[in-house]
């Protein structure tokens, strides 16, 4: 009842909320090269729109690579030297946005927003002046230069399929003994939990991996997909991932005593909120503070930050260490949860 | 002694399964858990294979405690319950060797245990098992149950929904094994297969009726039950149900078999009575006491 | 005995892929009877069944139920017929009243008859105490009664009751079949299966099937003469063996 009444509602909000192509405190870093009067005002401008939060300024273009690889901040707004005398002088100026494209719509909001804060901002300032500025507005884009949505789509659905296969598949499996009654007969048998529940789970872990090969492989080859990164990582973060899936699975048939409660369970509780909060689909950046909190306990959001770093970014350890560990908790978590539910008996 | 149940009882949020029960099964007995569904049997068994715990009482079986020793019991014994519990998209080869490694043996060790039941089905063994017809599927489960030598085996219903041949055959198997020194438990709703038991326990809503060997139970009871056959038997159920001093009438096989409250009943005067009815072809004669009637005079006494 | 024929098969045969479940079958039921219709698992009756109440095609052959061809119109068997099974009996989280409207519903009963009709088979069954209670909650042998009539709402000319008894308790088992001699006496036809040997000796005549072909069909008496026996258990051991 709670599943079938609760959960649309559930639903309904998180879409309302969290589906949305805009964005919303975006955090940006500016670098400043000319720090006049201009470039202040523009700077306020935009720090005063809902849109963006200045994190940070930098002085030299040689942290950009740095902060991107973060991945916290997701554009840098680049003014060029002498800005104001340029544009006094020239009547024109330049300004760059330099965008984390690993996320391609995103990075595309961004820069449409920015420009439209420019144009705003010559506009008002036309009016008061007989001079007509303009201010040239360059766009450099990292990691996507050609802002394939594949990028994103990639990492998304080895997540989502990492989940189906490992979570549901192997919470169904283990449900359906129980329906079976098979279960009754591995309980009155001299073998212990752990070796029931490691027979159930093994053709999974096998079959995850090939699947993780398969879309990593289609990615690359078919659409372009790059590895930056070290694959050995990548394939660790994806088996901790599968593990950590499993696990999942195995605490859900602790708990459902039908394949149709286990399937709900997936469905509703891991499918669903891979696709809505784990930024997938929509930038977890711009969604409100509840539910980007709320997104922090969902594994998946963890992963695809892990493999879009790994793969986009060439990221090592040393950067996704951090994510690396969450997972790994996370994994842990879960495994002594299904331990302490796990029933030696029925009931 | 092999399985020893001391005060039992189970109840579940809505319904009361089983009730201060108490029994004891001796080594090498085939013991008989004889009532209808929703009686307590399956409680019973699992709370007996470990896998349920009691609210109350205490059972021992092969001599180690069914809540302490679990892990110990559950080496020792072969369980067989009620839902038909092999894998069904595996063949028969390969449920058996299935349960062969899970119990840590294989089928040769102890193929001549099942070698009798295990010949029966052969012919079938590449065939997947939701595919078998039910005699076979409960012959294969009684394989699988075997497969590590147990020493005392529970059978849960093995032949509810199972035609008459596959049933006496069945029975059959369960004698021979007997004779292999391991102690059956084994529980059914047909009252007929009671008496191939050495002892029985007949039990209905969660308490024990009555405990003892068939033969006792059928000799020690104290009423004269008579087998009435007329032309017409619906309109004798009746009829006798009328007939003043009547204290039961059921329908049984061919007859009606009928007890009267008086002790000094004269069948004279029944006929007499059923000839004032209309009724023709009578026939009055006393009949051969079976467990189903002790069971049924016992429900109602229960009631 | 009424001699009308209810039930008229005529070299009745199913087939799936190479396997025959059913072979040639012709029988015919009377009306008014109780027709056992008995055999080992596996041996073809519940596809000769099914057949029968028109839910599944014959392969080949003909069958007349309460005059409608089976092949041809099996939705006008279908409203004529009254079926029951241990497996399908009734909605447990419905009260007894709310299943019975259900299915006076699903037969076409209007609204009067529906309240008519459950007035009339709550008080037969003395369940007007229960009447808002769930049928979950019921004794089996009670929610076999309850399912049996209702099976008989819509006063069908035939009721076919697939294993009705399975795992009742004995009184109530023999309460059950008063229930379908009360039946029987009106004049329905009673076409039943079952496992248990002792309710084959009630019905008027039965058929033993064995590997998809009827083997003997006649009175219980005459066929225990037949095979020189004393009971129908004897009589069923003796012709399924046979070929084994």
């Amino acid at each position: 009842m709670f599943i079938l009444f609760g959960m649309p509602i559930a639903q309904i909000m998180l879409f309302g909320f969290a589906i949305t192509n805009e964005i919303n405190n975006v955090k940006i870093a500016i670098l400043d090269k000319s720090k006049d009067k201009e470039t202040e005002k523009i700077i306020n401008k935009i720090s005063a729109s809902k849109y963006f939060h200045i994190e940070q300024q930098i002085s030299s273009e040689n942290q950009i690579k740095a902060i991107f690889e973060k991945g916290k901040i997701k554009a840098v707004l680049l003014f060029e030297n002498h800005f104001i005398k340029n544009l006094q002088a020239q009547k024109q100026a330049k300004v760059q946005i330099i965008t984390d494209a690993s996320d391609p719509n995103t990075a595309n909001t961004i820069t449409n927003y920015t420009n439209a804060i420019l144009q705003n901002y010559i506009q008002e300032n036309n009016k008061i002046k007989t001079e007509n500025y303009q201010i040239d507005t360059q766009t450099q884009l990292y990691y996507n230069p050609e802002l394939k949505g594949v990028f994103t789509f990639v990492p998304g659905v080895m997540t989502v399929i990492l989940m189906l296969v490992s979570a549901m598949m192997t919470s169904i499996s283990i449900t359906k003994e129980k329906e079976l009654g098979t279960m009754e007969v591995l309980l009155v048998s001299p073998l212990n939990p752990l070796q029931v529940i490691l027979g159930k789970v093994f053709p999974y872990i096998f079959l995850s991996i090939i699947n993780a090969t398969v879309i990593v492989i289609l990615g690359v080859f078919v659409f372009g997909m790059p590895v930056q990164g070290s694959v050995f990582l990548l394939a660790f973060e994806s088996f901790l991932f599968i593990i950590t899936a499993l696990s999942l699975g195995i605490l859900i048939s602790t708990v459902a005593q039908s394949q149709q409660t286990a399937m709900m369970l997936s469905l509703m509780g891991l499918m669903l909120p891979i696709i809505i909060l784990s930024g997938f689909i929509f930038p977890i950046s711009s969604m409100p503070l509840p539910l980007q909190i709320i997104s922090n306990i969902i594994p998946a959001k963890w992963f695809i930050i892990i493999i879009k770093a790994i793969m986009l970014k060439g990221a090592g350890i040393a950067i996704i260490w951090k994510e690396t560990l969450i997972l790994i908790g996370m994994t842990l978590f879960f495994i002594l949860l299904s331990i302490k539910n796990y029933k030696i008996r029925l009931e | 002694m092999s399985i020893q149940v001391e005060n039992i009882s189970k109840s579940y949020p809505k319904t009361l399964a089983v009730s201060d029960i108490s029994f004891e099964v001796k080594e090498g007995e085939l013991f008989g858990l004889i009532g209808p569904d929703g009686a307590g049997k399956t409680t019973l068994f699992r709370i007996l294979t470990t896998v349920l715990l009691a609210d109350e009482g205490k059972a021992t079986v092969a001599g180690l405690d069914v809540i302490q020793d679990y892990k110990e019991i559950r080496k020792n014994i072969g369980y067989m319950p009620g839902k038909f519990s092999l894998y069904q998209d595996l063949t028969i080869t390969e449920n058996l060797n299935f349960f062969a490694t899970i119990f840590g043996t294989t089928l040769e060790e102890n193929y001549d245990l099942i070698k009798e039941i295990y010949i029966q089905i052969e012919p079938f063994k590449n065939r997947r098992a939701g595919a078998l017809s039910g005699g076979m599927k409960q012959k294969l489960a009684l394989c699988c149950a075997l497969i590590h030598k147990p020493k005392i085996l529970f059978l849960d219903e093995p032949t509810t929904g199972v035609d008459p041949v596959s049933r006496k055959e069945f029975w059959e198997m369960l004698k021979r094994l007997q004779k292999k020194g391991i102690t059956i438990l084994v529980s059914t709703p047909y009252m007929d297969e009671a008496a191939l038991c050495d002892r029985i326990a007949l039990i209905q809503k969660g308490q024990i009726l009555k405990i003892d060997s068939p033969e006792n139970i059928v000799s020690h009871y104290n009423k004269t039950i008579y087998k009435v056959r007329t032309k017409n038997k619906h309109q004798l159920i009746l009829d006798l149900k009328k007939y003043p001093s009547h204290y039961s009438a059921f329908a049984f096989g061919e007859h009606v078999h009928y007890i009267d409250q008086n002790i000094h009943f004269d069948p004279t005067e029944l006929e007499k009575y059923l000839k004032e009815q209309l009724h023709s072809e009578i026939d009055i004669a006393v009949a051969k006491t079976s467990i189903e009637d002790v069971f049924m005079d016992f429900t109602m006494l229960n009631q | 005995m009424n001699q009308e024929k209810i039930i008229s098969t005529q070299n009745l045969s199913k087939q799936f892929g190479h396997f025959t479940a059913v072979n040639n079958i012709s029988f015919d039921v009377y009306k008014g009877e109780i027709f056992g219709f008995l055999g080992a698992n596996g041996a073809g009756k519940t596809t000769a069944m099914k057949m029968l109440i028109g839910i599944s095609k014959p392969t080949s052959g003909e069958a007349l139920v309460a005059g409608f061809d089976v092949k041809h119109n099996a939705e006008m068997v279908k409203k004529n017929i009254g079926y029951m099974s241990q497996k399908f009996s009734m909605y447990d989280d419905l009260t007894i009243k709310e299943n019975i409207t259900f299915f006076g519903g699903i037969y076409g009963l209007n609204r009067n008859q529906i309240k008519e009709k459950t007035a009339l088979l709550v008080s037969e069954l003395g369940l007007e105490n229960e009447i808002n209670k769930l049928v979950g909650a019921l004794p089996l042998g009670w929610k076999q009664k309850l399912s049996f009539s209702v099976a008989l709402l819509h006063d069908p000319k035939i009721v076919f009751l697939d294993e009705p008894t399975g795992g009742v308790d004995p009184i109530t088992r023999r309460q059950f079949w008063e229930m379908i001699y009360a039946q029987a006496n009106k004049g329905t036809t009673i076409f039943v299966t079952t496992h248990y040997m002792d309710e084959a000796e009630y019905c008027d005549r039965v058929s033993i099937m064995v590997e998809g072909k009827i083997e003997a069909l006649d009175a219980p008496k005459n066929l225990k003469q037949q095979y020189n026996v004393t009971s129908m258990n004897e009589v069923f051991l003796k012709l399924a063996r046979n070929i084994e």
